[in-house]
C-alpha cells in the first residue's frame, strides 16, 4: 500500500491527493486541542525539511464530533494517528475509535515534550483498549530501533511505522538564530532516507511485524528499496508538499520499474503497480 | 484541485531590484488576484509561494525578489527553462469594492499590477526603502511613490476600500488605520494547500493555516 505520513496532507483541503493514496493517515490526534508552536515552524535545509509544528489538532472531542465523519463521507481507508503525554492518554483515544482500518500511535513525535512512559507501556495500554490494528511509529534516534520493536511487538503491536523525523535545527545565515520559533524541528525529506532504510532494515531483522517505510521516498526507485530493506507498505511525507501528484507519479513509475528479486517484485504488485520481474 | 503543470519560462526582465519571471500560462488558471502559485525553485526540496503579478494573454509573470537560495534560483531562469507550477491558491482578494485604494510596500506590490488591471486601474500607494526599489514602481504606472523615511500610512487612506501587501509592520498599520481593509499576509510555506501547517498565523487569537484561510485576510 501507498499511504501518506502522518501529518503530511489534509484530506479535507486535499481530498483528490488523499484518494490517490490507498489509505489516509490523519494528523496525530491528542486528547485536548493544541494550537502547536508559534511560527516560524518550517525551514528549508540543503537537502531537507525542519518542522516544528508541534501536534497542531484540533483534540480528540473535536475531531470525533466534526474531521472524522467528514473523512467518513470522502470514503477514504482511515488510519488515525493517536498521541498524547501518557499511556492513558493514548489508550483513552484508542477506545473511543471505531469503523476505521488502523490506528498508528505517535510514539516519537521531537517537537513536543515526550510521554514519560516507554513505547511498550503505552502500546499494552492500547492494546487493552481496543481490537484496531495497531501500529507504532518509532524514531530512528533510539541506539537499538530493533529492541524498541521487539519491546513492541511483544506489548501487542500489529505493526510498525518507520520512522518518525529526527531532530535538527537550522540557523538563520541574517540573524544567526535558530531558524524556527522553537529552535529545534523535525528533520525529514530526502537527508533522511539513509536513516529511514536503516531502521527498517534493523527492525525486519528483529520482528516480523509488517512495516510502513517512510522518510524521503520522492520516486518509484526509493519505493523499491524500502520495499527491499523490509517494508510492506510506504508512506510519502515531505514529497506530498513538493508534488501533490507524487501518488500517482510513483504508481506510473512503479509500472515500468525493473526488478529481479521475487520477494520484492511481489510486494511491489500490491502497490496496484505491474512490475516487470 | 488547482492543477500542477510543468510551464516554460518566456524570458524575464529587471524592475529596479527585482525580477520579472515571465512563464507561459498553459492550461493553469490566472486565479483571482491575491491568490498564489507555488514555482518549484530548481535545485530546492520546495517550491515558493508566489502571487501572481500580471496575467498578459497567454502568460503568467511573478515579481521575485532575490532574497534567498529559492528564490535566486528563480531569478535565474532563462527562456526556454520550465519549472512546475502549482495553483491557483489560497484567497485572492474581494473585488466587490466600491472606492478601491491599492497599497502595497516594497516587494509586496506584487500582486497589485493584475489586481489594479482588475479594478480598471483604481488610486494606488506605493512605499519603498530605497529609490532603487522604487524603480519597480514602474509596474503601477500612476501610483503615488514614496520611499522611506515616508511610509504608505502618511498618505491619506482614510475613506477607502483598502486592499494592501506589504511587510507585516505596514500592514499592522494600515489595519489600525482601515478597519475592514484587505491585507495580503506573507508565510513560509512548504505546500500551499493546507498540508503542512507550517504557514500558521494567529488569527483572531488563533492560529490558523494562512494557505487556505489566506492569504488574504479582512483586517479585524
Amino acid at each position: 500500500m501507498l499511504l501518506n505520513a502522518s501529518g503530511c496532507l489534509d484530506a479535507l483541503t486535499a481530498p483528490d491527493v488523499a484518494r490517490s493514496l490507498d489509505a489516509f493517515v490523519t494528523k496525530t490526534i491528542t486528547p485536548l486541542p493544541r494550537e502547536g508552536n508559534a511560527p516560524p515552524r518550517i525551514a528549508e535545509t540543503a537537502h531537507g525539511l525542519l518542522n516544528a509544528i508541534g501536534l497542531a489538532n484540533p483534540g480528540r472531542e473535536r475531531f470525533l464530533a466534526d474531521a472524522l465523519p467528514r473523512l467518513r463521507e470522502l470514503g477514504l481507508r482511515l488510519w488515525i494517528s493517536v498521541g498524547g503525554f501518557c499511556a492513558a492518554d493514548y489508550a483513552e483515544t484508542c477506545a473511543l475509535l471505531e469503523g476505521v482500518e488502523a490506528i498508528e500511535l505517535n510514539l516519537s513525535c521531537p517537537n513536543v515534550d515526550e510521554a514519560a512512559d516507554s513505547a511498550a507501556e503505552i502500546v499494552a495500554a492500547c492494546r487493552a483498549a481496543t481490537e484496531l490494528p495497531l501500529y507504532a511509529k518509532l524514531s530512528a534516534a533510539h541506539p537499538d530501533v530493533g529492541a524498541v520493536a521487539r519491546a513492541v511487538e511483544d506489548a501487542g503491536a500489529d505493526g510498525l511505522s518507520l520512522v518518525n523525523t529526527l531532530r535538527g535545527l537550522a540557523v538563520d545565515p541574517r540573524t544567526l538564530r535558530p531558524a524556527l520559533a522553537r529552535a529545534v524541528g523535525g528533520l525529514s525529506g530526502p537527508t533522511l532516507k539513509p536513516v529511514a532504510l536503516a531502521a527498517v532494515y534493523a527492525c525486519r531483522a528483529a520482528t516480523r511485524l509488517p512495516i510502513v517505510g517512510m522518510g524521503g521516498v520522492t520516486n518509484a526507485r526509493d519505493v523499491v528499496e524500502f520495499v527491499a530493506c523490509g517494508a510492506q507498505h510506504v508512506a510519502l511525507g515531505t514529497v506530498l508538499f513538493s508534488d501533490p501528484d507524487a501518488p500517482s507519479r510513483i504508481r506510473a513509475e512503479l509500472a515500468v520499474v525493473q526488478v529481479d528479486d521475487t520477494r520484492v517484485a511481489e510486494t511491489l504488485r500490491e502497490f496496484g503497480a505491474e512490475v516487470v520481474a | 484541485m488547482p492543477r500542477r503543470e510543468l510551464l516554460r519560462v518566456e524570458g524575464r526582465e529587471q524592475v529596479g531590484l527585482y525580477t520579472l519571471l515571465r512563464l507561459e500560462r498553459g492550461g493553469v488558471d490566472p486565479g483571482i488576484p491575491g491568490q498564489f502559485f507555488m514555482l518549484e525553485a530548481p535545485g530546492r526540496l520546495l517550491p515558493r509561494a508566489l502571487s501572481l503579478c500580471l496575467a498578459p494573454p497567454g502568460e503568467l509573470a511573478f515579481l521575485v525578489d532575490p532574497v534567498g537560495p529559492g528564490t535566486e534560483a528563480l531569478c535565474a531562469l532563462a527562456k526556454g527553462d520550465a519549472i512546475h507550477v502549482f495553483g491557483p491558491l489560497g484567497n485572492g482578494f474581494r473585488l466587490d469594492v466600491e472606492r478601491p485604494l491599492l497599497v502595497g510596500g516594497g516587494i509586496g506590490i506584487a500582486p497589485l499590477p493584475y489586481l489594479a488591471e482588475t479594478l480598471r486601474f483604481p488610486p494606488t500607494v506605493l512605499g519603498f526603502r530605497s529609490a532603487a526599489h522604487a524603480e519597480a514602481a514602474a509596474l503601477l504606472p500612476g501610483a503615488e511613490v514614496v520611499v522611506d523615511p515616508v511610509l504608505v500610512t502618511d498618505c491619506a487612506l482614510e475613506r477607502h476600500d483598502v486592499l494592501a501587501c506589504g511587510p507585516e509592520p505596514m500592514l499592522h498599520a494600515v489595519a489600525r488605520i482601515c478597519p475592514g481593509a484587505q491585507l495580503a499576509w506573507e508565510a513560509p510555506m512548504a505546500c500551499g494547500y493546507g498540508a503542512c501547517y507550517g504557514c500558521a498565523v494567529d488569527i483572531a487569537g488563533e492560529l490558523k493555516r494562512l494557505c487556505v484561510e489566506g492569504p488574504v485576510l479582512v483586517a479585524a
